[in-house]
């Protein structure tokens, strides 16, 4: 390996300002390579870099040591201009054994970089891996890639000689020697982290200047080895001014229902069961009690969105989180929220299914269930957030339309969002959207008309320990004033038309779709959900080559916007891509006479890629 | 009758304050009536006004009860009803929630959600009302039906053995454990009432007649002349005596460790010699035993209260939770709750 700026000095190693770059940590489920990414992320975006991740990892807790089914991985791309996805390809990667250099090195773009740690790379975890001879041997890695072979196995063992800790404990440092060779590498300070190790490890103080000294190693190794011949720096990214924090999209979610008890001063209820990829939501609001959250972790997914019906029914601003199966058993709670009119939110991290399918990978395909998913006329608004910190603003809207318009509404994200990173600009509590919550106390002449509406068709939020407006709700058709239960036929297609016509009055709280892009053009891309980085990525890049597309990001799915019908007739072509087989693009056939949108489907557990949807969207130009 | 809702004014209720006004639609000599009619004889003097009274069901004859009551309701789905119960009690821990049920919705389609409420011991009043038949889809056999019931769906007999309810109460961890008849109405009312001061799940199990898919169910231990001899009527501390001239009783044998019937004055027993009726021990272990009996040959089957003991329930332990973290953190803003983490910023 060259060392062309040796004289200079290693602290003096050239160092190269790149605008962009993507980094792929992999390694056994047991090495530690989430921790290892999120650290790498916490210190990008310290630095003022704008950032998104994508972690990957296996279902299973701690699949077989060594095998290619137990590797796991952490993407971040990090920049100084605005980025919306983790990146198609790594610019880096960094495997920890043979396992995860075979399952990934065919993703690292030609030309990259591979830090492999070499002191794993045995007869018995290349045979696990299934490598019949070392691909470390073979010439062909090396004319492709900028290949640096580091035994860190090795350096973490003598750093830690005569530590004390067992051979066990100490291979368990050995991210911490990956994670400090990239900080040298991308010019990182070493302060924060070494904080970070203290207090992360502040009960097991061996464990932490264990963890120290490795980290630094790392650091050293690469200031002192002189295999590395060249430093990055990616430059702060010009970021909106304000304050920020880096958030999955599962704590965006937490954050946004803790906003609105606060901001409201009424209890969000959650009730929900576990389930991958949604837990993180129950595991983060069950920290935020103080700001009005109750939680209640159900016995089953079913009781999960029943008690959140028990406790909308009481006024409190209920919610329930799962993901496919989940959804699947709670139907037809959705149908009695549905039909009593309460409001609730339920939140479907998607991931790949049928069945239990690959829960930790991320899909699109819950879309039409959402819509129609449940028994008889049973319309509910439904919108999904576009990235991790939009789900922050997607669960305030959800809540805030469940609420004025006493109705269940649906809010899709998937697991690309719930467990991807992103900076959140975090808001002014003024800057937040209003959540109005109002209940009826009017005691009017007569009986109390549980089912009377106003203007908007909503009906009123009476609550138990109101007095003279004690009333029933229930599953059975009611009669349109009184609430009882009805079987007159022409009653029940009344109600049924009403109900629908309310939440379809939910447009007037849709704004207007936007395009991206010109007002005409040759071909426009239609997304909703976690693609959207993806698709403004590729249309960005298609229009700074001269081509006439534009991108339309569906927000609602349930009332679609207004103007959505003139919006895809302006442009020549329509073409949807998506994460499922097409079933935005079903919708909008059937919804857009004469519409007859294209596709880009992929279902292999992963967000869409920009260099694969432009280059199809090129073939279709 | 007059009551007090804690902040010591009156509350003058009487039954009618509670009747809706629907007229219930249960076929004519339906159990049901008589158990409606003591609910609403009995909620005038339970301490709380009506509002702040909720009776949530499920699906089958028994889940139409909210619609009768005057206080607020909710009819829900099939099994489900301790679900919405608990959600419910622990959002709005002040209210009285009540949940009617029958031993097809609390047993079979909401067997998980029965046993979660009694684990949790959330302070609900669970009613269920067992006729051991499906009665709203007429007449299949119920998780309490006989084995070898011939019903609809079991024409040659039920291969199924039954659930023996308070027992799986009980086994559920069951704080307040019950059982009365519907035809024996002062019975009932006093049970019911003490269900009603039950703080923790209050399981009452009411035996009822369904004169149309299951007509005579429960005549072997209502008929006159069988009833002195069918039924254990255990009272708190008293003696578990039964039969025409209260001359038999239960007695615990240390050496088989369990119960047996007794005859006073026969092999030199007494009174002495017989259990004394306790549901206020801590160990079910004996409550457990007496339920058990219900299925026993040549045993009466037990009614009145097996187990009433105070425990915390989990909207007390959930609130207690809530309000240690309020105040350990005092009442931050959104400010603080969005900040938390690292944050930067960017100028």
């Amino acid at each position: 390996m060259s060392t062309q700026d040796s004289t200079a000095g290693r602290k003096g190693a050239g160092v190269e300002q790149i605008e962009t770059v993507t980094i792929r940590f992999v390694g056994d489920s047991g090495d530690g390579m989430q921790l290892t990414g999120t650290e790498f992320t916490k210190a990008s975006a310290l630095a003022g870099n704008d950032i998104a991740t994508f972690p990957d990892y296996p279902a299973e807790i701690r699949a077989p040591a060594g095998s290619p089914s137990g590797v796991s991985g952490y993407q971040v791309r990090l920049g100084s201009k605005d980025i919306h996805t983790p990146g198609d390809h790594p610019d880096v990667l960094v495997a920890m054994n043979p396992a995860a250099l075979k399952s990934n090195l065919a993703d690292l773009r030609v030309g990259g970089m591979l830090i492999v740690n070499v002191g794993s790379f045995n007869d018995q975890n290349l045979e696990k891996a299934g490598y019949k001879k070392n691909p470390l041997e073979d010439e062909t890695l090396k004319r492709n890639y900028k290949v640096f072979l580091v035994d860190m196995n090795k350096l973490t063992d003598s750093a830690l000689e005569g530590s004390g800790l067992s051979s066990k404990e100490i291979a368990r440092c050995k991210n911490y020697f990956a994670l400090g060779l990239m900080y040298w590498l991308y010019s990182r300070e070493m302060e924060p982290q070494l904080d970070s190790i203290q207090t992360k490890f502040s009960k097991k103080p061996a464990i932490a200047a264990a963890n120290s000294k490795v980290f630094k190693a790392g650091y050293a190794f690469g200031e002192t080895s002189e295999i590395f011949f060249q430093r990055y720096v990616v430059p702060a990214a010009k970021l909106r001014p304000g304050t920020y924090r880096n958030v999955t999209g599962n704590l965006a979610t937490a954050l946004g229902f803790a906003a609105v008890a606060r901001q409201t001063g009424k209890q969000v209820f959650l009730g929900s069961y576990p389930i991958t990829p949604a837990s993180e939501i129950l595991h983060e609001m069950s920290y935020l009690k103080e700001f009005g959250v109750v939680t209640f972790q159900a016995e089953d997914e079913i009781a999960g969105i029943g008690s959140a019906i028990g406790a909308a029914f009481g006024g409190a601003l209920a919610c329930t989180t799962t993901s496919g199966p989940g959804l699947a058993l709670k139907t037809e709670m959705m149908g009695l929220a549905m039909i009593t009119e309460l409001p609730l939110v339920i939140v479907d991290v998607q991931r790949g299914g049928p069945s239990t399918g690959m829960p930790t990978k991320t899909e699109q395909a819950d879309l039409l269930m959402a819509l129609f998913g449940r028994h008889g006329e049973a319309p509910i608004p439904v919108l999904a957030a576009q990235s991790p910190s939009d789900c922050f603003y997607a669960a305030i809207e959800a809540m805030r339309i469940a609420v004025k318009y006493m109705t269940p509404v649906l809010l899709l994200t998937d697991g690309y969002l719930a467990n991807g990173s992103e900076p959140f600009r975090i808001p002014d509590a003024s800057e937040l959207p209003k959540v109005d919550v109002k209940y009826w106390t009017e005691k009017g002449e007569g009986k109390f008309l549980p089912y009377q509406r106003d203007e908007k068709l909503v009906r009123p939020w009476a609550i138990p320990g109101t007095p003279g407006l004690e009333h029933r709700v229930g599953g059975l058709e009611k009669d349109s004033l009184t609430g009882m239960v009805s079987y007159d036929g022409n009653n029940h297609e009344k109600m049924v038309k009403t109900r629908a016509q309310k939440v379809a009055n939910v447009v007037e709280d849709v704004p207007d779709a936007v395009i991206d892009g010109p007002v005409n053009g040759d071909l426009l891309m239609v997304s909703w959900g976690g693609t959207y980085g993806s698709v403004r990525t590729a249309a960005e890049e298609l229009r700074a080559k001269g081509r006439s597309v534009g991108h339309l990001h569906l927000r609602w799915l349930n009332p679609l916007p207004k103007n959505l019908g003139e919006m895809l007739r302006s442009y020549k072509k329509v073409m949807v891509p998506e994460v499922n087989s097409g079933q935005l693009a079903f919708l909008l056939r059937g919804r857009f006479p004469g519409v007859d949108p294209l596709q880009f489907n992929r279902m292999n557990g992963k967000p869409l890629r920009v260099e694969e949807l432009a280059a199809r969207v090129l073939e279709l130009l | 009758m007059t009551a007090n809702n804690g902040q010591n004014e009156p509350l003058a209720y009487t039954k009618k304050d509670f009747e809706s006004g629907v007229d219930p639609r249960w076929c004519p000599g339906c159990g049901d009536y008589a158990i409606v009619n003591q609910v609403q004889k009995v909620l005038p003097s339970v301490g709380k006004k009506r509002e702040d009274i909720v009776f949530i069901s499920g699906i089958g004859c028994s889940s139409r009860f909210p619609y009768y009551m005057n206080n607020y309701g909710m009819h829900t789905i099939h099994g489900r009803a301790p679900a919405f119960a608990t959600g419910l009690k622990i959002s709005r821990p002040e209210l009285m929630v009540w949940v009617v049920t029958g031993d097809g919705d609390a047993l079979a389609i909401g067997g998980n959600h029965f046993i979660h409420a009694l684990r949790r011991n959330v302070d609900i009043k669970l009613l269920m009302f067992n006729n051991r038949i499906y009665g709203l889809t007429k007449g299949q056999v119920s998780p309490t039906s006989e084995l070898g019931k011939k019903t609809k769906s079991t024409p040659l007999g039920s291969p199924d053995y039954p659930f023996n309810p308070p027992a799986l109460a009980l086994g559920a961890g069951g704080t307040y454990v019950a059982r009365v008849i519907d035809v024996d109405g002062p019975m009932m009312g006093a049970v019911l009432k003490s269900a009603a001061e039950h703080v923790g799940t209050a399981f009452v199990e009411i035996y009822q007649n369904c004169p149309v898919f299951n007509d005579g169910a429960y005549t072997f231990l209502t008929e006159k002349a069988v009833k002195a001899e069918a039924q254990l009527r255990m009272e708190q501390g008293k003696p578990l005596l039964f039969g025409k001239d209260n001359e038999k009783g239960i007695r615990f044998n240390p050496q088989t460790a369990s119960l047996e019937v007794v005859t006073l004055g026969q092999n030199g027993i007494t009174e002495k010699d017989i259990l004394v009726h306790d549901a206020r021990r801590e160990d079910p272990t004996m409550a457990f035993m007496l339920a058990n009996m219900s299925t026993r040959p040549g045993f009466p089957v037990p009614v009145g209260v097996f187990r009433e003991v105070r425990q915390p329930t989990v909207e007390e332990l959930n609130w207690k939770i809530i309000d240690d973290a309020k105040a350990k953190k005092g009442n931050p803003g959104i400010e603080e709750l969005l900040h938390s983490g690292d944050n930067w910023t960017v100028r």
